[in-house]
């Protein structure tokens, strides 16, 4: 009874016919792809992205180059220079990340003991050259400048747990 | 399982007739084919050398090393710290289960204690992470033999567990969430209850990808009675995961030496006897469904209290902390320069990551930094074994052996 059964339903394709019921049902559901870059799927505020340096409100730079971010580094892709002000505080001449070394674990920004150094939630950095990767302070600091309130809001939404 | 007639599994060149003898007492000499490095089918960087005879596999020779990027090395010249996020970059396809092992590794080795709490999450993310990569396994194998849909059906799953991953590390993939002594960053709030949710859902898409593929006649015949090896062979070749199971040997680390909170879930551990592509790739499907059984414990059982071990020597102070406390501060300097120091001595453990048993032998002279780490890699295991399943097959079957054997190259290069 069950060879029978067997044959019967390998002469009559029934699991092509389910199978294709299956993808007809599923032409009717709601889609799931998204339209990118119009549409963007969610971020976290956890999100590790495109570097940045932060300010603190008055203007102030926040790094005071302790060099932990260097120092932890897995891939050395940091180089800091750092010299006395004129005012004495200690602060940072050069502050390079190399973007192609990067490897995006967030290290530095979790040793960053004032949080300066910080990964953004933006991930649409890519360039033409890979010069354009080496990042410098400006460019950094730019980067602070442009995603401030970003940042800002995923450190308040994320700070229970940081 | 049911077994239909193989596809010339037992083909031999003396089952052929010369219809066309060569002349003049030349001999017809076997040919030598690449396949890879740039096949779509060769799943990543693998170059396959290969002696035919037609179209019958004679000899498979897969030459390995394109991917290598001394991670073995590397990670002699990092502390223990940073050399975390360099596991996640082996098996690139189950990112947290490579941590696993290696946080576990330090953690026997300076005898760090962890806190339940954070046993669970790691035993949740652990087999989420098996979930992510079987689901990449199983439909990139039915596409191998033809089937397109369900690779783009279920990736939609794997994006919602890469959104679960990059919730509580902020990356989809190179996460470097796990620390020795817990998990870098509690749950954030309504996670649970979102894990607990797609729990439900995910099943049911199981069994229309199942009903849809396993099913299915030409699937079958791809796979059913292709690159069969026996209970002995298979232990003989090193075969361990789900590549182990499917040739009938019980044998699962989670059950056999439970680490983290494997010991508090219940679950089963899916065997088959028939041990051919077909089995393999059962046995993957089961094993989703009993990892979605222990998420789903994990979800229920989670004690509150705190994510990662509080000492200090280990992990450093939340930031709260650090922002008012002298010494706390000294500690979180002391930790993101020198690093954890570890006393002497070797450990090896191994976890049951998705693709079998991936061990961490660490080796530590007392310094912050390990004096030598071998990655027992699951794969190379596997795909040493290629030519003896191979062997006789038709060259259509080798990306179906593949397939089943999951490799991924990231973790055979290291």
């Amino acid at each position: 009874m069950t060879a029978l059964l067997r044959s019967a339903k390998s002469l009559l394709l029934l699991e092509f016919v389910s199978g294709l019921w299956l993808t007809l049902r599923y032409v009717f559901r709601p889609k799931a792809t998204l339209n990118y870059p119009y549409e963007k799927g969610p971020v976290s505020p956890r999100f590790r992205g495109e570097h940045a340096l932060r300010r603190y409100p008055n203007g102030e730079e926040r790094c005071i180059a302790c060099k932990l971010c260097e120092a932890v580094c897995p891939a050395q892709a940091i180089t800091i220079e750092a010299e006395p002000r004129a005012d004495g505080s200690r602060r940072t001449t050069r502050y390079d990340i190399d973007m192609t070394k990067c490897i995006y674990c967030g290290l530095c920004q979790e040793a960053c003991p004032v949080d300066a150094i910080v990964e953004t939630p933006n991930f649409e950095f890519s360039v033409e050259t890979r010069e354009e990767l080496i990042y410098t302070k400006d460019k950094l600091l730019a980067n602070g400048e442009k995603w401030e309130r970003a940042i800002a809001a995923n450190i308040a939404a994320d700070a229970e747990y940081r | 399982m049911s077994s239909l007639g193989s596809a010339g599994a037992a083909w031999t060149a003396e089952d052929t007739i010369d219809v066309l003898p060569a002349k003049d007492g030349n001999e017809i000499q076997n040919y030598m084919i690449n396949f890879g490095p740039q096949h779509p089918a060769a799943h990543g960087v693998l170059r396959l050398v290969m002696e035919l005879d037609g179209e019958i596999i004679e000899r498979c020779d897969p030459h390995i090393g394109l991917l290598h990027r001394g991670t073995e090395k590397l990670i002699e010249y990092k502390t223990y710290l940073q050399a975390l996020p360099y596991m996640d970059r082996l098996d690139y396809v189950s990112p947290m289960c490579m941590e696993h092992s290696y946080v576990l590794a330090v953690e026997k080795l300076a005898g760090i204690e962890v806190p339940l709490r954070a046993k669970y999450i790691r035993t949740m993310f652990a087999e989420i992470t098996r979930i992510l990569n079987h689901i990449l396994n199983t439909t990139a194998h039915a596409m191998d033999v033809g089937a397109m849909t369900p690779m783009l059906w279920l990736f939609e799953e794997r994006e919602k567990l890469m959104e679960f991953y990059e919730r509580v590390s902020g990356a989809r993939f190179h996460a470097a969430w796990f620390r020795p002594g817990g998990v870098h960053q509690d749950l954030p709030a309504g996670m649970l209850e979102d894990i607990a949710a797609w729990c439900d859902g995910f099943p049911r898409l199981l069994d229309e990808f199942q009903g849809l593929v396993a099913d299915n006649r030409i699937f079958k015949q791809r796979n059913v009675d292709i690159g069969v090896i026996s209970k002995d062979d298979a232990i003989n070749w090193g075969f361990t995961g789900p590549c182990i199971r499917a040739s009938g040997v019980a044998w699962d680390l989670r059950k056999a030496q439970p680490y983290d909170a494997y010991h508090l879930v219940d679950f089963n551990v899916p065997v088959s006897n028939d041990g051919d592509c077909y089995a393999r790739f059962m046995v993957r499907m089961e094993e989703m469904r009993e990892s979605v059984k222990i998420i789903r414990q994990c979800v229920r059982d989670m004690p509150a209290g705190p994510h990662i071990t509080e000492n200090r020597k280990v992990a450093p102070p939340s930031r709260r902390e650090m922002k008012r406390s002298m010494e706390a501060l000294i500690h979180h300097f002391k930790l993101y320069t020198e690093g954890l120091h570890v006393p002497a001595g070797e450990a090896y453990v191994a976890t049951e990551s998705p693709k079998g048993e991936f061990g961490i032998y660490l080796v530590a002279d007392g310094t912050n930094k390990p004096w030598r780490c071998h990655i027992r890699a699951t794969g190379m295991a596997h795909l040493q074994a290629m030519d003896f399943l191979c062997k006789g097959h038709l060259l259509a079957d080798a990306p179906a052996v593949l397939g089943s054997l999951d490799i991924v190259f990231g973790e055979v290069d290291r």
